[in-house]
């Protein structure tokens, strides 16, 4: 492989390493990477234990009338389970792959605003352990129960006092506001950063995709957290004030709180999705070596989606009693957003199509991805569809699809982000035989569990229920997801051995292992705190190649 | 007593009501096209994996490059939306005609009031009050007698479910809503909430008992009469704080948090759904609801054995 121009060596630093002297440099510092290795490994950290509390609520569900978990724990259990896996996982994920990648693919020293993106990792990471702090705080003075146990969109009234004592609401409330507080500020600093920060020669339309759809990402956040925050505000008056909103005897609406968290909650769901489109959209046309096929419709599609996202909230609602013209309207809307996801999985089909596709772990993951989201997307259109929604919302149907989206489709690009981005963060490569084992048994764990949950919830199996008698035609599906967590938790430890092993003993891997296109590779594994010795000037949307092809470059056809 | 036959198993591609019906033939339209989409994609997607692998000796040489075609994105935007116009046309028709049918005459009118963590059933116009077990005429072609109902809920948000007979609809405080199911077949069809409303949430559960109309005629004249019984522990039950929270009708025992216990004996279960309606599950509810589901409303009585002997005799007699 041809050595590519501007490279130069970092100069070592005098400094001897010792302990206080790290952890102080991390505490304080403000170097984008930095904090995105922060955030990716506190989501790390909070998905192991998300993880062990499913697979705590599967062990209790394996069998019918189970006595492991009393009702009260396992409503708590999947409360954190949800709320964690969404705000601790999903959120601080996307914000870590934004922060180390972005500056690096556009050509940037640092992030525009890095004090504020040091202020948003320590808020988040403050309102995580907030959450878990109220298994010990919750219990408040008259010892109404510990951690929240309202559901992770906790609908009103059960959330107001008459019905939640204690404090183990008000630290759901807290912890999410501040966990946004911290989103809000890093998606300003995306769009500020990919707004005027990109190197000479980035124009938007040279930008990588990544960058794209984690600009569109962070446009969406600061359009959908803000009504979070605001009803969160509203229920924490109503909690302390006697505010109301949400108490219908006395003139509130219950069914308000479902419309202001699903404007929420809807485009979260494309929130948490676009940086699995973003590193799948990267990763495949590396693999299959070729560039991405129509660039600009992939664009355009991720713009659309996010646009249509904020139109669709009320689909979870379909069984709340609107009117059948509002129902309607909801169905439309909600089947469109079926165009341009399918527009995007066209386009990283004809990526592949005709090109030289290497199996290495990153790509198996995107292969994965590529059916499981494709069977998400078709489950969707039937939940879409409102009476056949009456049948599976609120049903394991429900629970199936969406860990369809946020396993089957996210998990599995962030476990190919993972296997891809390792090399550049910490310039050794995961070991590619342990990388194997994680996903097969992840493939083989996914489906024993969530293929057969779509049948206990087309059975009747309605979501959160802490036990269940026998006789309803669930047991053996029930069984069976719950071996698959078994299985899926052999993956994720043979990811994390790989990890720890890798860290210390992984195979160097240089400053571009995958001979791949975007600027992050054309500077050291890893990168110097100042990412870049000179600042590159780019022509085309794949600076390398036309670095590694200076006969056959992109910016003679773009 | 009709009502043998327990329709357990709540698949909802075996429907027995009309709402059921017509969702499950827009679920099999929305499958088959999910389907056909699901079989083209995916062997694409296979075929090219297979075809388009790197093979050895290929390693050093970049397949052709190529930048995208606006036809062919035209092309593959057009087939998901003529998709998605048929899916959306059906869908709107459907949701239409299930939300918007008018009560026939002679249909049933109901209330199911949702409390945390069972049933109130009501027939405001036949003057009955009961619990947990919703009893409908069967509906045959020469006879249609649907039941239309109309869902309240006393404190959070539940949902009326029984897969068989039709989909979901919420009880949800200072909201009412309506839906209406026509069963076709006799029995008893079992359902949940189907919204998470608490601690016991998972044991509200829920019976649908269709019968043929006589039958249901006789269960109605039976249910409207005032509380009969022929036990000395009435005057137990009456002392103690029981009436608070329970009715019976004829007696000034006129509680309202609790389910109606008029005609408890006319029931098949007892705790929302969870146990069979027997002598010992009776006596032991009365002296332990607690233990038999915890967190419920219902807090354990400290009854002495002989108030238990006097309140359980009593229970039992009210048919």
């Amino acid at each position: 492989m041809a050595t590519v121009g501007y490279i130069e060596p970092e100069r070592e630093r005098a400094a001897p390493w010792t302990l206080t002297g790290t952890l102080h440099d991390w505490l304080v510092t403000v170097d984008h990477k930095r904090l995105g290795l922060m955030y990716i490994a506190s989501a790390l950290i909070f998905f192991v234990i998300a993880g062990a509390m499913a697979a705590a609520m599967r062990a209790q569900l394996a069998f019918p009338n189970g006595t492991l978990i009393p009702p009260a724990v396992f409503n708590r259990l999947f409360t954190m389970h949800g709320t964690s896996m969404v705000f601790l996982v999903g959120m601080p994920f996307l914000a870590g792959l934004a922060n180390y990648l972005v500056p690096l693919m556009i050509g940037a020293r640092d992030m525009a605003f890095p004090r504020l993106n040091a202020f948003g990792f320590w808020i988040f990471l403050f309102g995580g352990v907030l959450l878990y702090f109220s298994y010990i705080g919750g219990e408040g003075l008259a010892g109404h129960g510990t951690a929240p146990d309202v559901g992770w969109f906790a609908y009103s009234p059960l959330t107001e006092h008459a019905f939640s004592r204690g404090t183990s609401t008000d630290y759901w409330i807290l912890s999410i506001l501040l966990t946004g507080i911290g989103s809000i500020s890093s998606a300003i600093n995306v769009i500020a950063t990919t707004l005027s920060m990109r190197c000479e020669g980035m124009t938007l339309e040279r930008m990588p995709l990544f960058v794209w759809l984690m600009l569109v990402v962070s446009g969406m956040i600061l359009i959908a957290l803000p009504p979070l925050s605001a009803a969160q505000i509203m229920l924490l008056l109503d909690r302390y004030l006697g505010a109301r909103f949400f108490v219908p005897e006395a003139g509130g609406s219950a069914v308000l709180w479902q419309h202001f968290f699903w404007i929420f909650g809807h485009p979260e769901v494309y929130i948490l999705m676009l940086p699995g489109f973003a590193c799948a959209s990267e990763i495949i046309p590396v693999f299959s070596r070729k560039p991405m096929f129509g660039r600009a419709a992939m664009i355009g599609a991720s713009v659309s989606i996010g646009f249509i996202s904020m139109g669709v909230w009320a689909h979870h609602m379909f069984s709340v009693g609107m009117t059948s013209g509002a129902n309607t309207f909801f169905v439309v809307s909600t089947m469109l957003v079926g165009i341009p996801t399918g527009i995007k999985i066209f386009n990283w089909l004809a990526t592949m199509y005709g090109g030289r596709i290497r199996f290495a772990t990153p790509m198996l993951f995107c292969i994965a991805f590529l059916f499981q989201f494709l069977v998400a997307g078709l489950t969707g259109i039937m939940l879409a569809a409102a009476p056949f929604d009456w049948q599976l919302t609120d049903s394991y149907f429900v629970v199936a699809h969406f860990h369809y989206v946020l396993l089957g489709g996210l998990l599995f690009t962030l476990f190919a982000a993972i296997y891809y981005w390792f090399p550049k963060a910490t310039g050794r490569m995961l070991d590619e035989t342990l990388g194997k084992w994680h996903f097969w048994l992840l493939v083989v764990g996914f489906h024993l569990t969530f293929d057969t949950l779509h049948f206990a919830g087309t059975l009747g199996m309605p979501r959160r229920i802490y036990t269940y008698p026998a006789g309803r035609g669930w047991e053996e599906i029930n069984l069976i997801a719950s071996i698959g967590v078994i299985v899926q938790g052999a993956a994720v430890l043979c990811f994390v051995w790989n990890v720890v092993r890798s860290l210390g003993h992984g195979e160097p891997a240089g400053d571009d292992p995958w001979d791949a296109w975007t600027l992050e590779w054309a500077t050291s594994s890893p990168p110097p705190e100042y990412n870049f010795v000179t600042v590159p000037e780019v022509r085309s949307s794949r600076p390398l190649w036309d670095l590694k092809h200076p006969d056959d470059p992109d910016w003679k056809y773009e | 007593m009709t009502g043998d036959v327990l329709h357990a198993i709540g698949n909802i591609f075996r429907p027995a009501s009309p709402p059921a019906d017509s969702i499950y033939s827009l679920a099999m339209l929305v499958l088959a096209v999910c389907l056909a989409i699901f079989l083209s994609v995916a062997g694409v997607l296979t075929y090219t994996i297979i075809r388009f692998r790197r093979r050895p000796g290929e390693a050093d040489r970049e397949p052709p490059q190529v930048y995208g075609s606006n036809q062919i994105e035209i092309a593959w935007t057009v087939i998901p939306v003529l998709i998605v116009v048929v899916l959306s046309m059906a869908t709107a028709r459907v949701t239409s005609e299930i939300q918007n049918k008018k009560p026939p005459e002679g249909a049933v009118h109901a209330t199911v009031i949702g409390h945390q963590w069972w049933w109130e059933i009501r027939y405001p116009a036949l003057g009955i009050v009961t619990a947990n077990e919703l009893h409908v005429p069967l509906s045959t072609a020469a006879q249609p007698r649907p039941t239309f109902i109309r869902l309240e809920s006393a404190d959070v948000a539940h949902s009326f479910w029984v897969p068989l007979l039709a989909g979901k609809t919420d009880a949800i405080p200072n909201h009412p809503n309506s839906m209406w199911i026509e069963p076709r077949v006799e029995g008893t069809f079992l359902g949940n909430c189907a919204e998470f409303c608490g601690l016991q949430h998972a044991n509200m559960l829920l019976r649908v008992v269709v019968q043929p109309a006589d039958a249901f005629a006789r269960w109605v004249d039976s249910e409207r009469l005032t509380a009969r019984h022929d036990h000395q522990g009435e005057r137990v039950f009456m002392s103690l704080s029981c009436i608070n929270c329970h009715a019976v009708s004829g007696t000034r025992a006129a509680g309202t948090f609790g389910p109606d216990l008029s005609h408890l004996m006319s029931r098949q279960t007892l705790g929302a759904g969870l146990f069979p309606n027997t002598p010992e599950n009776l006596r032991r509810w009365i002296r332990e609801p607690q233990a038999m589901k915890p967190g419920n409303l219902m807090p354990n009585m400290q009854l002495d054995d002989r108030q238990l002997d006097q309140v359980h005799g009593y229970l039992s007699s009210l048919r």
